[in-house]
């Protein structure tokens, strides 16, 4: 009976097949490290907002009278009502945290090289998206940060030559942040961002699927079971597992003790009710988009610091062109290259320190210095690639 | 070794060189992870679905309220909310009163066996003082909200409550007369006096 349905469903829905492609004959490099579980905790983390943030769409009401007083009713009344927003705004840093270190490991061992440029660009819009989509959901609890975070940013699209004021106006529906802006917000936040990024994940997942994972050495292994390879499951599904279960033990600790951490996870500013009135003092960005605000304060002009932010960000789609090197990890790469890995990941952590902070004259010249070596390591890299002496690849793994 | 011979083969040549694997201890990890993992699981829903009962703030709104009834004359009602339910307060005459004992033959549960009221109103008046009567004014048939209706002139029809979707009549003790669409007597809400003028509903003593 039972082999009789399995067979039933085999032909109709292969999924021993998906199962064997994509899970226990899927072989990757024996030697992918702790920097090849982010992927995994993304996904992670991209469900959890799923499940939790659609719990919370059934607590709250997205008008400007009520909504900040849905979220306070949630927290308050509802029966575990804080948990799951807690998680949610937790997940949200978290999913940042991962997708940060994630893209260091992309730059660390090359993953954005031949053959797999399109799981980088496609990795590269989801990381924009997930910005965007942290952005439209700032708005919704309608609080002091949310007002005028999403006032900024939507003033922003100002600069766009002789259709700026409109632009902003259309964005918004109103002429200020109003109820339109919190419904169309709410609208994006909920299910119009949320099915793009579950596309473009799925891409990312066939593409790579496709391709094969890279690994530390930066070296060419068989698509097949080797002394190379390992199976994806299950190996690395352990060890997926494994990263998960530590992972989940420090985001528990945080939702449970420490939900607002400084500040850093919820802003205290967002504890007031959104007042067109009274900007909060200060105004600090959330610190996974404070490296690009710290870019715009450091540009004393508005449209070009504008500019300057958005070209820090869409730079990360072009690495796949720029690098010249013939090998892909930084095992291999020369000392350029380390210096310009090096240099940059300082310069954002000047950038993130400042776009925090509140601006002085210091930290306007490290911001100016930090944004050129952000770009540097962008601009130069055609160069500094081709002309540093890189170390021999080793033939196979050992 | 080639992958023709079995569609299960193992996945590492290490595995495979391997003859000391302790399957016992592998099939108890296995387990222990199933188990543990099934039970965090089960656990991980509670709060998700707990969330969804009446939170405080809808408890706090669905508490016992408080009604006057020092202006009410005998054979008028009175209409409050509780629960987003009509509850009616009739002061009902004498005449309704021995009106209630003749209602009996032509009921279908005269004695209010059918648990549809608080142990203190299980009696002929449905009510804890014989005057006042307390009702949830929804239909037991589907839902709807019967009316008043006070005794005709010519004595054709006694006061009673009649529900305009499907045709079910009560007395005026919410007894349902045999027949009719609805299967059981109006229910009789929790009350209690705090004085003479003053009902609670939705708490008993």
């Amino acid at each position: 009976m039972k082999q009789t349905v399995f067979e039933w469903l085999r032909v109709r829905l292969p999924l021993d097949i998906a199962w064997r492609r994509y899970f226990s004959h899927y072989y990757l490099a024996k030697n992918l490290n702790i920097w090849y579980v982010w992927g995994a905790l993304a996904l992670l983390v991209l469900v959890s907002q799923g499940i939790t943030g659609f719990w919370l769409t059934m607590f709250y009401t997205p008008t400007i009278q009520h909504a900040f007083q849905s979220i306070q009713t949630l927290m308050r009344d509802v029966p575990y009502g804080w948990l799951f927003r807690y998680m949610h705004t937790t997940g949200a840093s978290a999913i940042f945290f991962i997708l940060y270190l994630h893209i260091f490991r992309g730059l660390l061992y090359g993953s954005y090289q031949r053959p797999r440029e399109l799981v980088w660009i496609i990795g590269v819009m989801l990381w924009i998206t997930m910005l965007l989509e942290s952005v439209l959901g700032y708005l919704l609890p309608w609080g002091q940060l949310s007002y005028w975070g999403a006032q900024v940013i939507t003033a922003m699209l100002g600069v766009v030559p002789y259709v700026g004021d409109a632009l902003v106006t259309w964005i918004r529906g109103d002429f200020s942040i109003g109820q339109p802006t919190l419904q169309r917000f709410f609208a994006f936040h909920v299910i119009g961002i949320p099915v793009f990024l579950s596309l473009l994940t799925l891409l990312h997942l066939v593409a790579l699927r496709h391709v094969g994972s890279s690994n530390p050495d930066g070296i060419k292994v068989p698509k097949r079971a080797s002394p190379a390879t390992r199976a994806f499951y299950p190996f690395f599904v352990l060890k997926d597992c494994l990263a998960m279960t530590i992972f989940l033990t420090i985001f528990c600790v945080m939702v449970f003790f420490y939900p607002h951490l400084g500040g850093y996870l919820i802003d205290p500013a967002n504890a007031v009710p959104a007042d067109p009135f009274v900007t909060p003092n200060p105004l600090t960005p959330m610190w996974y988009m404070a490296p690009f605000y710290g870019m715009l304060r450091a540009i004393p002009n508005k449209s070009a610091g504008i500019c300057t932010m958005f070209t820090a960000m869409g730079l990360l789609f072009l690495l796949p062109c720029l690098d010249k090197s013939p090998v892909s990890s930084m095992r291999y790469k020369g000392l350029y290259s380390r210096l310009a890995l090096s240099l940059l990941i300082i310069s954002v952590g000047v950038l993130g320190y400042v776009g925090i902070n509140e601006p002085t004259a210091i930290n306007q010249l490290c911001a100016q210095v930090a944004t050129g070596c952000y770009f540097f390591y962008f601009i130069g890299m055609p160069w500094y690639t081709r002309f540093e002496s890189t170390r021999p690849l080793p033939e196979f793994l050992a | 070794m080639s992958d023709t011979k079995s569609p299960h083969h193992k996945p590492c040549e290490e595995c495979e060189r391997n003859e000391s694997v302790d399957l016992e201890r592998r099939r108890f990890i296995k387990i222990s992870l199933k188990i543990l993992g099934g039970l965090g699981t089960a656990c991980a829903f509670f709060p998700f679905l707990s969330s969804l009962q009446p939170s405080r703030r809808t408890l706090a709104v669905n508490g016992p309220v408080s009604v006057d009834l020092s202006q009410l004359q005998p054979g008028q009602t009175l209409t409050v909310k509780w629960r987003g339910k009509p509850i009616w307060v009739v002061r009902r005459t004498q005449a309704m009163l021995e009106q209630l004992q003749k209602n009996n033959p032509e009921l279908r549960d005269p004695n209010s066996r059918v648990p549809q009221q608080p142990s203190f109103a299980q009696n002929p008046w449905r009510s804890l003082h014989p005057e006042y009567l307390v009702l949830v004014g929804v239909c037991t048939h589907l839902g709807c909200v019967p009316r008043y209706h006070m005794q005709d002139n010519d004595h054709t029809q006694t006061s009673g409550f009649y529900c305009p979707c499907h045709g079910s009549r009560f007395d005026m003790a919410g007894r349902v007369y045999r027949h009719m669409p609805a299967p059981i007597n109006l229910e009789v809400p929790p009350y209690r006096f705090v004085n003479a003028h003053t009902l609670i509903i939705g708490e008993t003593l």
